[in-house]
């Protein structure tokens, strides 16, 4: 399987693990998104929701689908780290001139940037939800109570606004870029998936942004 | 003494290259890794001769001044290539073409050399399509042609405005895939400054490393030369800016005879001069003359803008004069035909030193999406340059300095009075006579690199008996020593003048008595003001920097110091040569229609130099013979 | 239209490869809006030539646009502040009097300096030499008109073939990236019946030597798109990923 490993070191190939890694963090984050809409619903509504991942029959597909997921990430961290030194070390002497170029977005040239960020988030954000939920959880806590007291902390909250605004910056880029990476640009075709993107990651910042902003100014219960 | 024998082979026009071919000694497969071959030039002559040659088995070592073989000046063509396909069945055959480039030439070509160049062109064509050159196609998926000047049929092939490049890109294609595969070892950013030639032969070359300065020395069994046109002579042209005569001109130095100097062509469709500081000239493409209508206002001095000179006052003058060609005539018609209305004072723009080339029919008729199409990178270099928007004013075009028919004396096989230096494309004479047409320059550069030289090339090696001879020898040292005292003496001048200056100087002398229009009284002034800017050169030049550097001011020097002798040389055959033919115009000799008069009795013969030394040359005559065609006055009307 | 300027240009002079480069301050005036930016070069050349001192290095040829030797940074804009134009062909006229002028090389770990502006494109060459040509020899060919290629396919590929290898891409890109470069090669050939015949060999030998050879990859920013002075289209690199794709899955050596 030597072929395998030649081709996706290349630069081409390290593109595509990115694209296909990303899209599936994409899909992802559509899940997650839509599971936590059931905070919406109420406290017992998100228990159960969060109950029957984590406490049914489902608990062992659950993990394995956590662990894929866990994969994904590290993938797609490990790929973007090894990209971004790549492409820093291919230029050692920076121009005096920062480039202004007009059609380049912020997005795109910050990836790595807001990718380190969210990244940091992420860890704090394990750390607080699927940490405390398993390991750390005083008994009768529930999964909406966590929640809820974590948003409480206008600190937390901050954070995860600006965490998530950024996710979304990192999409807006990210989603067209990884049809492109994979080699889908097709001049009839392209501005609907530029479109779609956007639009995509706009509803995942929103989104993700409106439960902190629901339960520490709504006052949420 | 030398004797100029074409080599032609005898027998009907149709069969001599295919007789010769047979004729031709080959080179055991096997044997052909045993000979090494230096090709100078990256062009299209060079680039397909490389690559051919090196698909052959030849090991062969390929030199260019650029950083890339791909930036060779034949990048810059534009609009065209010829080929006697007669796909549009509109009555084109390879007599045909060969018919029009001798005629256009105004009979001071080898009709055995030019019937060639129209046999192969044809497998030009289908090489270049191989290589995947995209060609501008129909809707139904075959190739388009296009018109270009002298012909009555429509026969050039063309990519876009772009021609030349995704010429030379399959060439140079062709060229890398050579080098990929270690037969051709590519020394790029090296200027051949002078040839070496052992016992008669001529067996390598010496070169100047343009980054390191150093001077190298290469060895091989035979030299070929696909070095460009000497037009920057000029100072102002539609050359490359570093685009130079010196590889020709030192190997006429060391016994190449060089033919025709002063056969040089005006195109006529250039962006006029606007300043002092502007160091070359922008060519737009003749193919443009398809569509665009040329004119000047009636009345001189009116300094009316176009838009508002009524149709009636206008003088479609090309159209008048010569009503079955119109405005597609050949390029130096026109250029004279512009000249003249500029002369009577009837020339447009701020100079009155240009004509316009006018769409607004054509975009009437066709549309501004047709035009664009076909001419779009055109009309946008041109909005880049001049400001203004062609496609709402007529262009202002003027003649300018583009291409030169002369070149190194070869015979039939493309070998020069040096055995073993062969000479291919712009640098050589040979097929395009006193004027050459549009869209045959490329024709030829790839005629002579993929299907002339690996026959006569072969047949050269077969035919001779070789010393070992490496670059070691004392005839390299020799040549070495020489270069090194020649930079020496440029750099130790440290006078006032740059070499610009001079160059510039020169070329304003050129442009006036050996440009489009000569008289023996004119000539006679350059060649004594030559004299003086050489002098001049000698004494006074300013070339900063050293010699053991990277020195654009060196590179540039050498090359002026040798145009200030070949600029002597020119105007001493345009001074010798007593009759007008295509590009060369003598105004003593016209007809009343005041066009070129050609004296058959007395000049129907190819002019080739001798150096004996600086200012001194023996000429050499060799006789044109036509037994296909009969030449007559020229007529376009 | 036609009017004079006065400038102060920053220049980066830099002696040879390995020595430190650094910018030095030059003044011009009078320079004519119709001027040429490289003829604004020129007269500086001249001026400093008369003060004997070494002119400023930097490559051109054709001073049309098409030869692809020319390229400078100019105020941190690889060929200047118009669109779709190379260094030779930018003009004056879009400078305004009293303006600084920054120049600089393109810079990349794959183009090292040679000298002021000059600089060490061979790392193109050798890409194009891995692969980027259809493998046949000179002669016995078919005729030109034996394969009918639609006009449209035909437009693609030569919008594709219309680079001119300047590196102006390589320069935009913040990651010194050669895509741009690269894929127009191969999308130019892998769009023609001509060049589909080794497409897959192409591809994966003009990928892997441009990895050797020190360039960035891509992240898609487009900005080699937005510099290119031939405005080839990023769509290019999409068919470039899709063919070294189809080549890694169905090319049957396993390289
Ligand atoms: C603007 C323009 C447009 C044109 N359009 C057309 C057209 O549409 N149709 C047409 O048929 N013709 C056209 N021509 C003419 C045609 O382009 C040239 O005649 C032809 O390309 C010359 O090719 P070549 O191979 O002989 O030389 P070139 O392409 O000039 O190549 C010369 C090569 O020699 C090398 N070289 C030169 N001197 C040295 C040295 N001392 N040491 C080392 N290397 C050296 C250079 O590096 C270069 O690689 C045009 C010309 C110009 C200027
Ligand atoms: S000098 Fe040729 S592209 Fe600028």
């Amino acid at each position: 399987m030597g072929w395998v490993t030649r081709a996706i070191s290349s630069s081409l190939g390290k593109k595509y693990i990115m694209a296909l890694s990303g899209l599936f963090l994409v899909i992802y984050l559509v899940i997650h998104l839509f599971g936590n809409t059931f905070l919406y619903a109420g406290k017992d509504a998100f228990n159960l929701y969060v109950e029957t991942l984590t406490e049914s029959s489902l608990k062992p597909v659950i993990r394995v689908i956590e662990v894929v997921l866990l994969l994904g990430f590290l993938i797609h961290i490990y790929d973007g780290i090894r990209l971004t030194i790549g492409n820093w070390s291919a230029r050692p002497n920076r121009y005096a001139v920062k480039p202004a170029n007009p059609q380049s977005t912020a997005a795109s040239r910050t990836m790595w940037l807001t990718a380190s960020i969210v990244f940091f988030f992420l860890v704090v954000h394990l750390q607080q939800f699927w940490y405390t939920y398993h390991y750390g959880r005083i008994p009768g806590v529930t999964m909406y109570d966590i929640v809820v007291g974590t948003f409480r902390d206008p600190l937390y909250s901050l954070i995860y606004l600006i965490s998530v605004l950024l996710l979304g910056f990192h999409l807006y880029h990210g989603f067209q870029s990884s049809f492109q990476s994979l080699g889908l640009n097709h001049p009839k075709y392209r501005s609907l998936i530029v479109i779609f993107g956007r639009i995509y990651a706009v509803v995942i910042a929103v989104g993700f942004a409106s439960f902190p902003i629901y339960f520490y100014l709504m006052g949420g219960k | 003494m030398i004797t100029l024998e074409s080599k032609a082979p005898a027998g009907k026009l149709q069969d001599k290259w295919t007789t010769h071919k047979f004729n031709m000694k080959l080179v055991n497969p096997a044997n052909k890794r045993k000979y090494d071959v230096i090709v100078v030039g990256t062009g299209l002559a060079g680039a397909s001769a490389s690559a051919t040659l090196a698909e052959l088995g030849y090991n062969v070592k390929t030199f260019c001044y650029q950083d890339s073989p791909r930036r060779a000046h034949s990048i810059a063509a534009q609009g065209g290539i010829n080929a006697a396909k007669n796909y549009q069945n509109d009555g084109d055959s390879i007599f045909r073409l060969f018919y029009d480039t001798i005629k256009g030439g105004d009979y001071r070509a080898r009709e055995a050399n030019v019937y060639r160049l129209a046999e192969v062109a044809n497998n030009i064509i289908d090489q270049c399509v191989a290589q995947g050159v995209p060609f501008a196609r129909e809707y139904g998926g075959l190739l388009d042609n296009r018109s270009f000047g002298g012909a009555q049929v429509s026969r050039t092939f063309y990519a876009r405005g772009q021609t030349g490049q995704q010429l030379l890109l399959g060439a140079y294609s062709a060229l890398n895939r050579q080098i990929g595969l270690g037969k051709v070892k590519m020394f790029p950013r090296r200027e051949m400054l002078d040839l070496v030639v052992v016992d008669g032969q001529a067996r390598g070359i010496v070169v100047r490393n343009l980054i390191t300065g150093e001077i190298e020395k290469y060895s091989a069994h035979a030299v070929v030369l696909a070095t460009g046109g000497y037009g920057n002579v000029y100072f102002l042209s539609t050359n490359a800016m570093n685009s130079n005569a010196t590889a020709v001109w030192r190997a006429h130095k060391k016994g190449a005879l060089f033919a025709n100097p002063c056969f040089t062509q005006i195109h006529p469709t250039c962006i006029p001069v606007h300043g002092e500081y502007q160091s070359k000239l922008t060519l737009m493409s003749e193919s443009l003359r398809n569509d665009g209508r040329v004119w000047v206002p009636k009345k001189a001095g009116d300094k009316r803008p176009a838009n508002q000179i009524p149709e009636a006052e206008r003088d479609y003058f090309l159209e008048r004069k010569y009503p079955s060609f119109g405005n597609l005539v050949p390029r130096d018609v026109a250029s004279r035909n512009a000249k003249e209305q500029c002369d009577a004072g009837k020339g447009v723009g701020d100079t009155g030193l240009a004509v316009y080339l006018d769409f607004a029919d054509a975009i009437k008729r066709l549309g501004r999406k047709a035009i664009d199409e076909k001419y779009g990178n055109l009309f946008q270099m041109y909005q880049m340059i001049t400001n203004e928007d062609p496609y709402e004013v007529p262009m202002r075009i003027y003649p300018a300095i583009h291409y030169t028919m002369g070149g190194l004396w070869v015979d039939y096989n493309l070998m020069s009075s040096i055995p073993g230096l062969f000479v291919l494309g712009e640098a050589n004479f040979s097929d395009h006579g006193a004027n050459r047409l549009g869209a045959s320059a490329l024709m030829q550069g790839l005629a002579d690199g993929y299907f002339v030289i690996p026959y006569t090339l072969g047949n050269y090696l077969a035919s001779n008996k070789f010393s070992q001879v490496s670059s070691d020898h004392a005839a390299f040292s020799d040549v070495e020593n020489g270069i090194r005292g020649f930079v020496e003496r440029l750099l130790s001048v440290k006078g006032n003048k740059t070499v610009d200056e001079i160059h510039r100087e020169l070329g304003k002398v050129m442009w006036s008595h050996v440009g489009m229009a000569r008289n023996a009284e004119g000539l006679k002034t350059a060649i004594t003001q030559i004299g003086k800017l050489r002098e001049e050169f000698w004494s006074n030049v300013n070339v900063t920097g050293s010699a053991g550097d990277l020195n654009q001011t060196l590179e540039r020097a050498g090359r002026v110091a040798d145009y200030l002798e070949l600029g002597e040389l020119m105007a001493r055959d345009a001074l010798h040569r007593n009759e007008s033919c295509g590009g060369h115009f003598r105004e003593e000799y016209q007809t009343e229609e005041n066009e070129a008069k050609r004296d058959d009795e007395n000049f129907s013969y190819v002019a080739a130099w001798e150096f004996n030394r600086v200012g001194d040359w023996t000429l050499h005559k060799e006789n044109l013979v036509f037994e296909n065609v009969k030449p007559s006055q020229r007529s376009y009307k | 239209m036609s009017g004079n300027l006065n400038l102060t240009l920053k220049i980066w002079r830099q002696a040879n490869r390995t020595s430190i480069g650094k910018f030095e301050t030059y003044k011009v005036s009078n320079i004519s809006t119709d001027a040429s930016f490289l003829e604004m070069l020129d007269i500086l050349n001249e001026e400093l030539q008369r003060k004997n001192q070494e002119p400023v290095a930097f490559d051109h040829d054709c001073r049309e646009g098409i030869c692809g030797a020319c390229g400078l940074v100019i105020n941190g804009r690889p060929h200047g502040p118009i669109k779709g134009t190379t260094t030779c062909q930018l003009h004056m006229r879009h400078f305004k009097d009293g303006d600084t002028i920054v120049i600089e090389p393109w810079r990349a770990k794959a183009f090292p300096v040679i000298k002021d502006l000059i600089v060490d494109r061979s790392a193109f060459e050798k890409i194009q030499q891995a692969g980027g040509f259809v493998s046949i020899n000179t002669g016995g060919v078919p005729d030109a008109n034996a394969i009918p290629i639609s006009k449209e396919i035909a437009n693609i590929a030569m919008d594709a073939a219309a680079c001119i290898g300047c590196g102006a891409c390589v320069a935009a890109c913040k990651n010194a990236s050669a895509m741009l470069f690269v894929s127009a090669k191969v999308s130019h050939l892998a769009h023609l019946p001509q060049g589909k015949v080794e497409r897959f060999e192409r591809v994966e030998a003009m990928v892997k030597v441009m990895d050797e050879l020190g360039f960035g990859s891509c992240t898609n920013t487009y900005a080699c798109e937005a510099e290119c002075p031939k405005e080839i289209s990023v769509r290019h690199i999409a068919k470039m990923n899709r063919e070294y794709f189809a080549a890694k899955l169905k090319a049957r050596n396993k390289d």
